[in-house]
């Protein structure tokens, strides 16, 4: 019985596996995207909130961050393809001494990245934040480079371009085996089918440690769930993503954040002082009060907003909050795009240059040594978190 | 301009308050009743249009009246409002909504605390109308404590707009009075009971993690934690997709019916509407009853799917029906000046070269109705004790409704382990209440040899007995002992007019042969629910019979009016005697000739609007569709927008899933759209409480 055949088997159709099958395809290769979900960009995807920054405070982090951005920011131009892209930038505003700090001790490892990022007055920050309150503000950084997508037109886009470079996606077809021969791997077998390819790629999201376990790995991927919600638009007003850093009076937030995307509507969402780890994706009643307090008192113009939704998706976290990048280890021909911790559509572009770089040159697309941060080799047991997550 | 405002009406009160409370609209100042919500108060200053969409300028305007959609958006005082849902505040400043609000720039520092309320209870009921009514007073009784709560300010649901007497059974469900009427004695049961906690403006917005049910309880979110859930949401009306229907003007017969009979304003001059099921027969009727006129009501089936007596009711007064007929498009600038419609041939497509149009303000779409279930899904999905009754349960009438909520109140009292059944009769009267009407069997034949008597038109089965209940002599009964059986005369007749004043299908009509000694003329009494002026005594009027069929003309003898004639009056005709049988009805209007339109455009899929809130066409999705084979509602969502605006897919949810069908492609491959809270959209302020800034 022959099986069907490409060059390289991507699964997972979400923020990693769009852009890593579209970068692949584009060079040729025969790719097939197998996704368990009726239809691209449908698991954790579409959850984003569609900021993407470059400003991190890993190097690994900030080097895609800037791949994706030139990605995202000349899509349109290169494609035609509208997908929301709205360079507003970053804003971090500091309230206080202890964020203020925070804030600055980042910028010279930012700085040395290449990164355009700024300390700005409290002056500044009302210009940028029209409304925001004046009340203790002692400025904030600003990084204008930094912008939003559509999460849903972007991975839309990815797909739509990838089929066009001749990639194949199967759709509700759940895999159950990664085929090995001698620590290599040769395919894919799905409750359909099995599909042979001398690459695959798992770019499953928070799935991907179970495809990982397929070929004996353990990669340490954990999920938990964040909230998230989007008001009706309101007429645009809002360039930048604001960060406020600040745990909330309510004791149960540790920070917010919140912008204005291409259509107007209001997106916001927090993280919460206790993780809630699982794959719980049912809103909590107390989302909306918790965010919508944290949302008025900063911007109180916002208290004229119109909720339309709130949702529930799932951050796939590692133990140092790094994503997990790169060729997993003793298995020939299996690369792992895991672990986004939340940020997968704004890391997304930028890993899959990379990971299609692997493929096809043997090598990441960004300095090696920056790139081995994310080694899926690394030691996972360490429990170090990243300050600018 | 107080000129559509409704000042009479044939059977309904409409409270003498004076237009008193002053608003604005653009700038110009305009007057309100008390208490009236902004969509009434505009329609009634001749406002149809209430803003232009933020996409491409399309001009907005009134659409589902149920706070449901949100084509009425206006923005008052700087904040984005529903005109069907919002009270007039006197002082308003109201702007119409062209393209997003601005937020205005009111930035005065405030604290902002989160506003957290659970609250615990045995049941919740959502909806209050004439099911989850039924079901809360079935449940306190029993000494639960119940929560009902309703996204209206009225509870009674969409009794409150039913100005019809009621057909059914009189012994269970009121039959014979009107809707609205039961709709207020069912309240006032409820309202009595002291375990019943009532919450009015109190829409279920989604189901939370735990269970617990998002209700904004007037303007404060609150999350209730029932032991047993009870959705009892109703119906909310289909939609058709055709060129124009997104514009002013064309909107549900559920719609007109909150504006014409609860708001007592008339969005409309001439009319024509779309669907002869119960729904579209009985706005058309009551469109008349509001001086509205009614061009035609167009049906697509060969025969109307909705009670003859309705069908009869609208035809004698002279509406004409056009059975196998379909809306083709609305035309008009900036809102509905003309509709075509045509002929349809096999698949209901519409026969070219048969079209007709109709100079027109307004179409009125009642294609059926679909479940309000969302609440009713994300709670069975989430794992909830649910039940449902009424509407959102199944489709049927709303004496079926109250029938339907008490069975399910007893499932959950049984449930919760206390000794409940439901009674077999219950099962089997509910059964009759929610059939479909049945065969044309004809009437009865009228009596012999005898000089008085009612003429029963009652041809169809349908579930409905009151004239067999209020004949004093208990001269009419059914002899199948069925509620579905036609009613006949088998006894003495007194001339009483009980049942002509009881009939829901105003079917009866009283001959009396005794005044003229000659033999040549009869007194015909007629059942009359139509605006005064209409018919005067000592005129001429066109007599109708049973169908709608000329039958001749008769001098209006008088017209009886008075407290026992359940509102109507009672028009005694002088009638020639060989006539008096046939006579059933009076005309109103002169049917006029269909004309042809001069020149026909083809439809294009590209100007029929889809997702109204987003703009999504037909041939947007056919496209998409077509292009990448998908069969997944929110691939469209992401690439399209259908269903992201603030309905959710509640409109256009069914027309997809009709675009896919005409494609090939069956609803049941289709993934429907996730759904994720809110139901509807909610202000932020529901969320929090302000409290002025220390520091500012």
């Amino acid at each position: 019985m022959t099986h069907p055949e490409f060059d390289a088997i991507v699964i997972g159709a979400g923020s990693v596996g769009n852009p890593t099958a579209y970068f692949l395809a584009r060079e040729g290769l025969r790719v097939l995207v197998l996704d368990e979900l009726p239809s691209s960009g449908q698991g954790q995807n579409k959850a984003a909130i569609g900021g993407v920054r470059a400003t991190h405070s890993d190097p690994a982090k900030i080097r895609l961050g800037q791949q994706s951005l030139e990605i995202f920011s000349t899509w349109a131009t290169t494609t035609g393809t509208d997908i929301g892209w709205k360079k507003g930038g970053y804003l971090f505003p500091a309230y206080d001494e202890a964020v203020e700090g925070e804030l600055e001790q980042l910028l010279p490892t930012q700085k040395r990245f290449g990164l355009t990022i700024d300390w700005c007055d409290a002056e500044t920050v009302r210009r940028l934040v029209p409304g925001i309150t004046r009340i203790g503000l002692r400025g904030g950084t600003y990084s204008p480079d930094d912008g939003q997508v559509s999460p849903l037109r972007a991975s839309e886009a990815f797909t739509n371009a990838a089929v066009r470079h001749g990639a194949v996606y199967r759709y509700r077809e759940s895999v159950t085996s990664l085929r090995m021969d001698d620590h290599a791997v040769t395919g894919v077998g799905t409750d359909r089918d099995v599909y042979r390819a001398p690459v695959v790629i798992d770019a499953a999201g928070a799935h991907g440690s179970r495809i990982a376990r397929m070929a004996g790995l353990d990669v340490p991927v954990l999920p938990e769930s964040h909230e998230a919600g989007i008001s009706a638009p309101v007429r645009p007003f809002l360039d930048p993503l604001v960060v406020d850093l600040r745990p909330g009076p309510e004791g149960t937030t540790s920070n917010f954040y919140f912008g204005q995307d291409a259509d107007g509507q209001i997106i916001f969402c927090y993280t919460p002082k206790q993780p809630f780890p699982g794959e719980n994706r049912t809103s909590t009643f107390e989302f909306m009060p918790t965010v919508a307090a944290r949302l008025v008192e900063l911007v109180p113009r916002l208290k004229n907003l119109t909720i339309r939704r709130v949702w529930r998706g799932l951050y796939p976290m590692t133990p140092d909050g790094r994503p997990i990048v790169g060729p997993a280890p003793g298995v020939k021909g299996l690369l792992l795009g895991l672990g986004m911790c939340g940020q997968g559509l704004m890391l997304g572009p930028g890993v899959g240059r990379n990971l299609a770089s692997l493929v096809l040159r043997g090598r990441p697309s960004i300095d090696p040594d920056v790139f081995a941060l994310l080694s899926p080799s690394r030691d996972l047991r360490t429990d170090r978190k990243e300050s600018l997550k | 301009m107080e000129s559509s405002r409704i000042i009479r009406h044939p059977v309904l009160d409409v409270p003498s308050v004076p237009a008193s409370v002053e608003f604005s609209f653009d700038g110009r100042p305009l007057t309100a009743r008390p208490s009236e919500t902004y969509a009434a108060a505009l329609i009634a200053n001749g406002v149809s249009v209430f803003g232009h969409h933020a996409r491409d300028g399309a001009p907005q305007g009134i659409f589902c009246a149920n706070g449901q959609c949100a084509q009425c958006l206006v923005v008052e005082d700087g904040r984005p409002v529903k005109a069907c849902v919002t009270r007039v505040r006197p002082g308003g400043r109201v702007r119409s909504l062209d393209g997003a609000p601005e937020l205005e720039p009111d930035d005065v520092p405030l604290r902002a605390v989160p506003f957290l309320r659970t609250v615990d209870t045995d049941v919740l009921v959502v909806g209050g109308g004439p099911a989850g009514l039924s079901a809360a007073a079935e449940l306190a009784v029993r000494g639960l404590r119940v929560i009902l709560c309703d996204d209206k300010s009225e509870l009674g649901g969409k009794l409150t707009l039913q100005t019809h007497n009621f057909f059914g059974s009189v012994a269970d469900c009121y039959a014979g009075q009107r809707g609205n009427d039961i709709g207020h004695r069912l309240e006032a049961e409820v309202r009595a009971l002291p375990n019943v906690d009532v919450w009015t403006d109190s829409p279920a917005v989604g189901v939370f993690d735990g269970g617990g049910v998002g209700v904004v309880r007037q303007g404060r979110f609150v999350e209730v934690r029932p032991k047993r859930l009870l959705v009892a949401t109703g119906a909310r009306e289909r939609a058709l997709a055709f060129p124009g229907a997104d514009l002013p003007g064309v909107f549900g017969g559920g719609a007109f019916q909150t504006l014409v009979n609860r708001d007592l304003v008339r969005p409309s001059k001439r009319l024509l509407v779309v669907g002869g099921g119960n729904v579209g027969l009985i706005v058309a009727y009551q469109a008349l009853q509001a001086g509205i006129d009614v061009v035609a009501l167009v049906e697509a089936m060969p025969e109307c799917g909705g009670y003859k007596v309705h069908r009869d009711k609208i035809a004698r007064l002279g509406v004409p029906v056009y059975t196998s007929h379909t809306v083709v498009r609305a035309e008009g600038k900036g809102r509905v000046e003309r509709v075509v419609v045509a002929q349809v041939g096999a698949g209901f497509v519409p026969i070219p070269g048969t079209e007709i149009s109709f100079a027109v303000d307004t179409v009125l779409i009642a294609v059926g109705l679909s479940p309000v279930d969302e609440l009713y899904g994300e709670a069975r999905r989430l794992g909830l004790p649910v039940f449902s009754a009424g509407d959102a349960h199944e489709i049927a009438e709303a004496s079926a409704a109250m029938f339907s909520g008490r069975i399910v109140a007893r499932k959950i009292l049984a449930d919760l382990g206390m000794p409940a059944e439901v009674p077999p009769e219950w099962l089997e009267r509910s059964r009759e209440l929610s059939a479909r009407p049945g065969p044309v069997l004809g009437p009865y034949p009228v009596p012999e040899d005898v000089r008085v008597y009612p003429v029963i038109r009652c041809a169809q089965e349908i579930p409905c007995n009151p004239c067999t209940e209020v004949c004093p002599k208990e001269s009419i009964t059914i002899p199948e002992r069925t509620l579905l059986g036609r009613p006949k005369l088998v006894g003495e007749c007194v001339g009483c007019l009980k049942c002509l004043a009881v009939c829901p299908g105003l079917a009866i009509t009283l001959v009396d042969r005794r005044i003229d000694p000659s033999g040549r003329s009869a007194k015909v009494t007629v059942p009359w629910e139509m605006p005064d002026g209409l018919v005067e005594a000592g005129t001429t009027v066109a007599t109708t019979g049973a169908e709608g069929g000329p039958v001749g003309t008769a001098r209006v003898i008088r017209v009886l009016s008075g407290k026992a004639l359940n509102r109507r009056k009672m028009v005694v005709l002088d009638v020639p005697a060989d006539e008096a049988d046939r006579v059933a009805g009076i005309r109103v209007r002169e049917t006029e000739r269909p004309k042809r339109p001069a020149n026909v455009l083809p439809v294009r899929d590209a100007e029929v609007v889809l997702c109204r809130c987003e703009r999504v066409t037909k041939a947007m999705v056919e496209d998409y569709v077509r292009a990448t084979g998908t069969r997944d509602m929110n691939a469209l969502k992401a690439a399209l927008r259908t269903g992201m605006g603030p309905c959710g897919g509640k409109t256009c949810g069914e027309l997809v899933l009709r675009v896919f069908r005409e494609l090939g492609i069956e609803g049941a491959a289709v993934t429907t759209a996730t759904r994720r809270p809110f139901l509807q959209e909610v202000p932020i302020r529901a969320f929090l409480t302000e409290e002025p800034h220390d520091a500012s």
